[in-house]
């Protein structure tokens, strides 16, 4: 279970607070206004920014004294997820030893996983020399071999088409099958494609999450202004 | 810390050996020179650059790209051979001085104030241009779209555009090069001398060698860090302008006037170029008869700045990195410290390092570890600039990721840092060695007969009025320094797209 107890992250008007907990293995979409702290959320799970009150638990243990490499946590960010110097098979390598000494064992798992997700052939090529969708796939193949029991997605596909955007976030669910995802989104059709439970961020609040089809079939006035309707 | 040692060290002895508090009028001559030197040479580089950059800015020709390539040379070349090339072109026997009697006129002297100045300017007029060339090109295109739009002529986009930016950019240009001219000492060595000509570091430099004065070498010393460290105090509080900005071959969106301006610009284009490239040339020209009659010597020469420059430069750009990467994470003191050897200058620290090396070893066998150690201070802020940047940007772009994936240490430098800053790495490391090999500074205190430098023995002939001699080594010792820039500027160029 990862649990937010009372958590504070930023001070005043940029602040964000979250009381909640999710069960292992829950799919969850966070949506809400630009600017709301979404991301700030996901970047105090991950450890790269510091609660100022509460803790966020996993399995009843407080992160706070581990760094980001030490949580059960994997992240992909809104870009920047592979090194453009480094070819496909490196970037994946990495989440196996940070030095790249792999050893032929190893070398294997990460010819499977690019195989598997459909890049077999691709693991010599650097990130420039393939497409926004393949790139996107290597990423979630470095997710998946890093084997982390909670997944943070920061939007990594916002700027990929709607076709492909898709296809990814179907391949997500193949990869986090296990483990609790927490997902940005601007999109409620990402929400409702790919997410059991959806937590809406707004004026500096992260609500507790809620079922996401009984969300979108009677959205709070917040959800609704933030939609439009 | 080893670097605040090496700064602070000499610094510290050479305060303690300063025996008579005071300046006597020799010393105070030596002062008001040296800051009337610099400023003047200041002042006229950001002058001339002024028409200089505008015309590369605006103007689009062939050879253009090579032309602002070229401008970053003058910078590296050692001062000793720009005294050379000078003398080439405005000597005595040099076509300007052949012009002027053939027209009735008086000739003109390249020693004194004037010569020092125009070498001055020589060595950083381009520095100059490609500072402002930069300003230039950071005007946002859109500005000079709008200015088409509302119809503005060449004084209105001077006034909007131009001027404004000149305003933000130009006193820091200044300011750079006034602090490099308060340390010059190859070219005062050679053009200047004398009552009237000497700046601090001369003066260091002969009350230890001819009048083996400890203390009062000592005291001019402390004064030279006093007028170094009030330059870069106030450099700090003035905007420096990024010295090697990229995208510097781009003249597009320009307003590009046309009718005489069109004109002048090729002229002002046409002088800045011959002023540089002509006295380049004749070091070519007049090196290349004597290259065959050098003494053997040379080699070893050679060989000792090659081995100057190799270690330095490896100093240098190590210290940087680290220095660089501290400060990308935030280290404000890391920032400071690479700052802190632009407040001495090659003569101070080599003359705290005698004081302190004398008693204890022969001055001649740690000659070139001192030299490279010395070069190796005095380029890390060069370096420092070069790699900050870059820094950043890995900093910033990949920062978050390589703390994800536990990517630190050993691993994270040759997994990340060294790839990503390979380019700015190779730039500063060949920096840091055309700089070294081309010093003529402390090792002029240190080296006996056995130990000099390349920069050195071109010194030492022109002295012995041995020019054609000289201007061999000269050519030998260009060779040396660009080729040393060039491999490493190769080796970072040739990083991963």
């Amino acid at each position: 279970m990862l649990q937010l107890d009372g958590v504070q992250i930023g001070q005043g008007d940029f602040a964000v607070r979250a009381d909640w907990a999710v069960p292992a293995g829950a799919k969850v979409a966070l949506i809400g206004p630009s600017g709301a702290g979404k991301s700030t959320l996901l970047l105090a799970v991950a450890g790269f920014l510091p609660v100022v009150a509460g803790r966020v638990l996993w399995q009843a243990r407080d992160l706070a004294p581990l760094g980001p490499a030490s949580r059960p946590v994997a992240m992909l960010f809104q870009d920047q997820n592979l090194f453009p110097h480094l070819t496909l098979a490196q970037n994946l390598g990495l989440a196996l030893v940070p030095s790249l000494r792999l050893t032929a064992t190893q070398r294997d798992r990460v010819a499977g996983v690019l195989g598997r997700l459909g890049l077999a052939g691709l693991g010599d090529r650097r990130p420039a020399e393939v497409s926004g969708g393949q790139a996107g796939r290597a990423a979630l193949g470095r997710v998946l071999l890093q084997d982390r029991p909670v997944v943070l997605l920061d939007e990594p596909f916002a700027a990929l088409g709607p076709g492909v955007k898709a296809d990814l976030l179907g391949l997500v669910g193949e990869v986090a099958a296990g483990a609790v995802v927490l997902m940005v989104t601007h999109d409620p059709t990402d929400a409702q494609r790919f997410a059991d439970l959806t937590v809406l961020v707004d004026a500096g609040v992260a609500a507790a999450p809620v079922a996401t089809t009984a969300l979108f079939a009677d959205p709070p006035a917040a959800l609704r202004a933030y939609l439009g309707r | 810390m080893g670097l605040a040692g090496l700064v602070l060290g000499p610094v510290g002895l050479v305060a303690l050996r300063a025996e008579h508090w005071g300046l006597d009028p020799a010393d105070w001559a030596a002062v008001r020179f040296t800051v009337l030197q610099a400023a003047l040479s200041a002042g006229v580089s950001c002058a001339l650059a002024v028409p200089a950059a505008r015309a590369l800015a605006r103007r689009q020709f062939a050879g253009r790209a090579a032309l602002i390539r070229l401008m970053g040379a003058p910078f590296l070349l050692p001062g000793v051979v720009a005294v050379l090339a000078l003398l080439a072109v405005f000597g005595r026997a040099g076509p300007v001085n052949q012009g002027l009697g053939l027209l009735g006129l008086p000739p003109v002297s390249l020693f004194g104030l004037q010569g020092v100045v125009l070498a001055h300017v020589f060595l950083n007029l381009p520095l100059a241009i490609r500072l402002l060339l930069g300003g230039w090109q950071a005007i946002p295109a859109e500005r000079f779209r709008l200015a088409q739009a509302l119809g503005f002529g060449p004084m209105a986009v001077a006034r909007h555009l131009e001027v404004p930016m000149l305003r933000a950019v130009l006193p820091g240009a200044v300011l750079v090069i006034f602090l490099i001219c308060l340390s010059s000492f190859a070219v005062a060595l050679s053009l200047g001398g004398g009552p009237g000509a000497t700046t601090v570091e001369l003066a260091i430099y002969q009350a230890l060698l001819f009048d083996f004065d400890l203390g009062g070498a000592a005291m001019l010393a402390l004064v030279q860090v006093a007028l170094c460290a009030a330059a870069v105090a106030l450099a700090v509080r003035v905007t420096v302008p990024a010295g090697s900005g990229t995208g510097l071959d781009r003249a597009s969106d320009r307003i590009a006037p046309g009718g005489w301006r069109r004109g002048a610009d090729g002229v002002v284009i046409g002088l800045a170029a011959g002023f540089l490239l002509l006295p380049l040339l004749a070091v070519g020209v007049n090196g290349m008869p004597g290259l065959a009659d050098l003494p053997w010597s040379i080699g070893a020469a050679a060989l000792r700045s090659a081995g100057v420059g190799v270690v330095a430069a490896t100093l240098a750009v190590t210290g940087a990195l680290a220095l660089a990467l501290a400060a990308a994470r935030g280290s404000r003191l890391a920032e400071a410290a690479a700052m802190l050897p632009m407040a001495v200058s090659g003569l101070v620290l080599g003359t705290g390092l005698l004081l302190g090396l004398q008693p204890v070893v022969q001055l001649e066998v740690v000659a070139l570890p001192v030299t490279a150690l010395v070069n190796a201070a005095l380029a890390l802020p060069f370096a420092f600039r070069v790699i900050l940047p870059e820094a950043q940007a890995v900093a910033r772009d990949y920062g978050r990721l390589q703390a994800a994936l536990g990517l630190r240490g050993w691993a994270g430098l040759r997994v990340v840092v060294l790839p990503r800053l390979r380019r700015p790495l190779g730039f500063a490391a060949g920096l840091a060695a055309a700089l070294s090999v081309g010093d003529l500074g402390v090792i002029a205190l240190f080296a006996g007969d056995g130990a000099a430098t390349l920069p050195l023995m071109v010194q030492r002939l022109l002295g012995a009025y041995r020019v054609e001699q000289a201007a061999a080594a000269a050519l030998v010792l260009v060779a040396l320094g660009f080729g040393m820039f060039w491999l490493c500027d190769r080796w970072g160029r040739h990083a991963a797209a």
